[in-house]
């Protein structure tokens, strides 16, 4: 939270109606996301209830589970959510470009695309992990044989789940955080995580304010709850007798009529929950689309579809499930990597978007200035190579005060470096600063035209470095001691870590291929009962 | 002087359970929760009355759940729950347990009869050399829902947790059941200290118990029993948590309403929060009468008053009204300054407002904070900027 979004907030506040707090948007929107909304039954482990999904705005389909106790009734669910997520997660492998080529030097390809999936909430989000984890075990064989779809929807959104913790990852887009993240509203953090008041404040109807608007959207009786959670009172005055009256109906000989009938009536009283809720997910997805992309969101989406394709193809191979926990070295990896994505995704939000780089200008991170004379051709001939070191005098109000010798970017031309080499912090709030440019000005003794500031340019300069910093060097697992967690023990789900980890320090994160398919974790989680 | 009794009125006090004792926890501050409270003030029926209804609902599936979970566990005198205890090693290997009902006989015992009949057991046990056999030759004992007794700022509050554990050498501890999973050796962390805190005021009562009964409360261990289902089965797990630190808030959370007493001197004489409820069960007394009446004892609104007191509906439409900054969160307060209300906020941000001597360095910050933003937005040619920024500092943009 800075001090900006702070002062939004109170505007927010005050004019009923959120402010924004970025200029651009910072998540990729797919063209076709695939938007989830799941209902889980109360009381239970991540026991779906319902769903409606789809890509189509116009054509949820809706998924029910009339009696979500029933462990068949579950994989039933289960298998028909496979049927419409795993295709379309599929889908977008077959068209590739060539990406960079890896550390090694090894070519690379990776998808022009990638799936998107839409959740209203964190808790949805986590529902996604929590059922990628109770279906990625399962096996289609066996004594407690699912439909073969299943285990590959639970790897599918276990991916997805995973993938979400990468800060700047558009791969899983959770919906009150996308808003959240564009959006101050005048209300408080706790309370934007409820889509419907979220929504109240950044879009109040005609007449009302946000304040209003988000009351009235949190009465679960006007609004439903965007779930996983159901209203508790739906729960008790109308589920609960559907679910009766459809175990009531159901016999041995189904399809009478009056199970078709009790069944459409569960449906109906379950739809009615979801459907405003669909309608409100594709609002906010259009709100979202009508800011404009920052730069590097391409980027980051380039990184998204990297792991996509990197993951479809560890599917394709092996088809190991991940493990239930990462093993010390794969846990480690994996906090490093989450970390340079932070980082990354800091100085990219503030490179991209101007309101957002003010809250580094409050800091002094950053400086908004004018130049005022610029020497071009400036070179310096005190080494033993004449350079091209271009000189410009720039002047600015804001609060930094930069040091001399210190290092400044500039957004604008991200791969030149600007070193302080003069400053004079005058009487008023101006200082002026003399920076000595090098880098991104092409290989001659003279500039590329418009790569050095011109006199009266005002540009922003800051000390956010947008750096590649390299992946981190962890050691194999069997040169990892024991009080790390290597090396590899034999049992089954030992050994899924154990090869995950090897795989890791590869390089390519793909389990080996010629494991023997009885390293697959078995009958433990395989066969574990879903209450 | 006020009367707790006066100020709740005709009614029944209202029952605390461990649940809502714990939620005192959440905002020690409010002045308004700790006066309703120890009168024993139905505060759901007071937020139906003012027209702000609290929305804490259960859901029969998860009463039902967690019931035939419970159930699961003292089936076959406690067999599940004792191979749990045996595994994290608070019971000896091979020990033989004895599961107690203590919960009403019917429908006529009395509070009093079941608190003597727990308060017995104790006894008994404590005092060794009887019926259950001597210490450490006798069952691992888990008395079952006991009843327990608490004074909290002078008022008795009776305490049901679901099971006690006294072991063969003597040693008490609380055990908690809840029917959320925790999968993968992980759980919800706001599940997780919400039961351990419950569990903490089951502590507190049980220590209180066995000191009434004459013995040592050292007996009784600081850290609990939480047992939950596992991953996605219905398999119980259990799991051991140290509560020494949820003890320590909940002691300095009673002192604080131990002087409840000033708190009430302060209050006006005829206070009173009577519903003025007749024989058919209607609440009589014009809600605007009952909204005065809260209107005199301060309350500390803060966003997480959502989550546990009935009345935050109501002392948010309050704290909203009155404009202040605590309703936008404590990050965003502390962002600001600390300075409460949002008027001021924006007064000192667009300049209009002139800061006191110890608002300086604030009023400086958000000023600049202020242009900085307008100038973004300006800048970058939002239409909506000028008038949505404060409109002021475009000004500043004359470079
Ligand atoms: S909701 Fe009101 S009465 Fe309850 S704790 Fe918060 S401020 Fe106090």
């Amino acid at each position: 939270m800075s001090t900006l979004v702070a002062l939004a907030r109170a505007l927010a506040f005050v004019q009923g109606v959120a402010q924004p707090i970025t200029m651009v948007r910072h998540i990729h929107c797919a063209e076709r996301p695939m938007v989830f909304i799941p209902l889980a039954l109360a009381g239970e482990a991540n026991a779906p209830l319902a769903a409606m999904v789809g890509d189509d705005p116009d054509r949820p389909r809706l998924l029910v589970v009339p009696q979500p106790r029933n462990r068949d009734l579950r994989f039933a669910f289960a298998a028909e959510l496979a049927s419409i997520l795993v295709p379309h997660f599929e889908r977008f492998q077959t068209v590739t470009e060539v990406a960079a080529p890896d550390r090694t030097g090894q070519a690379r390809w990776r998808s022009t695309d990638a799936p998107q999936v839409v959740v209203a909430n964190p808790a949805a989000a986590g529902f996604v992990r929590l059922f990628g984890r109770s279906t990625r075990f399962r096996r289609a064989d066996g004594p407690y044989a699912v439909d073969a779809r299943v285990p590959v929807l639970g790897q599918w959104l276990t991916f997805f789940a995973e993938r979400a913790e990468y800060p700047g990852s558009s791969l899983l887009v959770t919906l009150t955080d996308a808003l959240a993240m564009h959006w101050a509203t005048g209300q408080s953090a706790l309370e934007d995580t409820h889509l419907p008041a979220l929504l109240a404040w950044i879009e109040p109807p005609e007449g009302r304010d946000g304040a209003t608007a988000a009351m009235l959207a949190e009465d679960p009786g006007i609004w439903p709850p965007a779930g996983p959670a159901t209203d508790p009172d739906f729960d008790n005055r109308v589920l609960a007798p559907a679910i009766e009256a459809y175990a009531a109906a159901t016999t041995p000989d189904a399809g009478t009529l009056a199970e078709c009938q009790a069944s459409g009536a569960l449906r109906d009283a379950v739809a009615s929950q979801l459907e405003p809720t669909w309608r409100l997910m594709w609002r906010a997805i259009a709100l979202l689309r009508a800011l404009p992309p920052g730069v590097r969101v391409a980027d980051r989406w380039a990184a998204d579809r990297d792991a996509y394709t990197e993951f479809a193809a560890r599917l394709e191979g092996s088809g190991l499930p991940q493990p239930r926990r990462d093993g010390a070295v794969a846990a480690a990896r994996r906090l490093h990597r989450l970390e340079r994505a932070l980082a990354a995704f800091t100085v990219q939000r503030a490179y991209d978007d101007p309101l957002i780089m003010a809250e580094y200008r409050l800091t002094g991170e950053a400086f908004v200035a004018t130049v005022l004379e610029a020497d071009r051709l400036r070179i310096d001939t005190s080494g033993r190579r004449r350079t091209l070191r271009p000189r410009v005098t720039v002047t600015t109000t804001d609060p930094a005060k930069p040091e001399v010798g210190s290092t400044w970017i500039s957004p604008a031309r991200p791969a030149q470096r600007a070193r302080a080499v003069e400053v004079v912090v005058a009487r008023g709030a101006e200082t002026t600063v003399v920076l000595e440019l090098s880098g991104g000005m092409g290989r001659a003794l003279t500039p590329l035209p418009g790569s050095v500031p011109d006199a009266g340019e005002r540009l922003c300069y800051t000390s956010l470095a947008d750096q590649y910093v390299p992946p981190g060097d962890f050691p194999a697992p069997e040169e990892t001691p024991w009080t790390h967690g290597g090396p590899p023990a034999p049992a089954s789900l030992d050994a899924v870590e154990g090869q995950a980890a090897v795989a890791s320090r590869r390089g390519d994160d793909l389990p080996r291929d010629d494991l023997p398919r009885d390293d697959l974790p078995r009958d433990d989680p395989a066969g574990e009962e879903w209450s | 002087m006020q009367s707790a009794s006066r100020i709740r009125g005709s009614a029944r006090p209202c029952a605390q359970n461990a649940r809502t004792i714990a939620a005192l926890t959440s905002n020690p501050g409010c002045d308004r929760r700790a006066v309703l409270d120890t009168a024993g003030v139905d505060k759901q029926r007071l937020a139906d009355h003012i027209g702000y209804p609290a929305r804490f609902g259960q859901s029969q599936f998860a009463i039902v759940r967690g019931n035939a979970f419970e159930a699961q566990l003292k089936a076959d005198q406690c067999a599940a729950l004792l191979r749990l205890l045996i595994e994290q090693k608070i019971v000896p290997p091979g020990q033989h347990a004895r599961h107690v009902d203590c919960s009403a006989v019917g429908q006529t015992e009395s509070q009093d009869d079941r608190l003597a009949r727990t308060a017995g057991l104790l006894g008994e046990v404590f005092k060794g050399g009887d019926s259950w056999g001597v210490p450490g030759q006798r069952p691992a004992l888990l008395l079952d829902h006991p009843l327990l007794a608490m004074t909290i700022a002078g008022r008795t509050v009776y305490l049901e947790p679901d099971l006690i554990l006294i072991g063969p050498d003597a040693r008490v501890h609380v055990v908690e059941v809840k029917s959320f999973a925790v999968i993968d050796g992980q759980a919800a962390p706001s599940k997780v200290a919400a039961a351990a805190i419950q569990a903490a005021v089951y502590v507190m009562a049980t220590c209180a118990a066995v000191t009434e009964a004459g013995f040592d409360a050292g007996a009784v261990a600081d850290e609990i029993v939480l047992v939950c289902p596992r991953d996605f089965a219905n398999q119980p797990t259990a799991t051991l948590i140290d509560v020494r630190k949820q003890l320590a808030v909940l002691r300095r959370q009673f002192a604080r309403m131990a002087r409840i007493e000033m708190l009430l001197a302060a209050l006006p004489d005829d206070l009173t929060f009577d519903l003025s409820i007749d024989e058919s069960g209607v609440a009589r007394r014009p809600p605007v009468e009952v909204v005065a009446a809260l209107e005199c004892v301060p309350a500390r609104y803060i966003p997480e008053c959502l989550a546990v007191c009935e009345l935050a509906g109501f002392c948010r439409s309050r704290s909203r009204a009155r404009g202040q900054t605590a309703v936008l969160g404590r990050d965003v307060c502390e962002r600001l300054g600390g300075i409460e209300e949002v008027e001021t906020v924006l007064g000192l941000a667009s300049g209009t407002l002139s800061p006191s001597p110890d608002q300086t360095e604030t009023a400086a910050v958000l000023r600049l904070a202020e242009q900085l933003r307008s100038q973004s937005l300006v800048l970058a040619g939002d239409p909506t900027a000028a008038s949505s920024g404060l409109g002021l500092s475009a000004l500043g943009l004359s470079a």
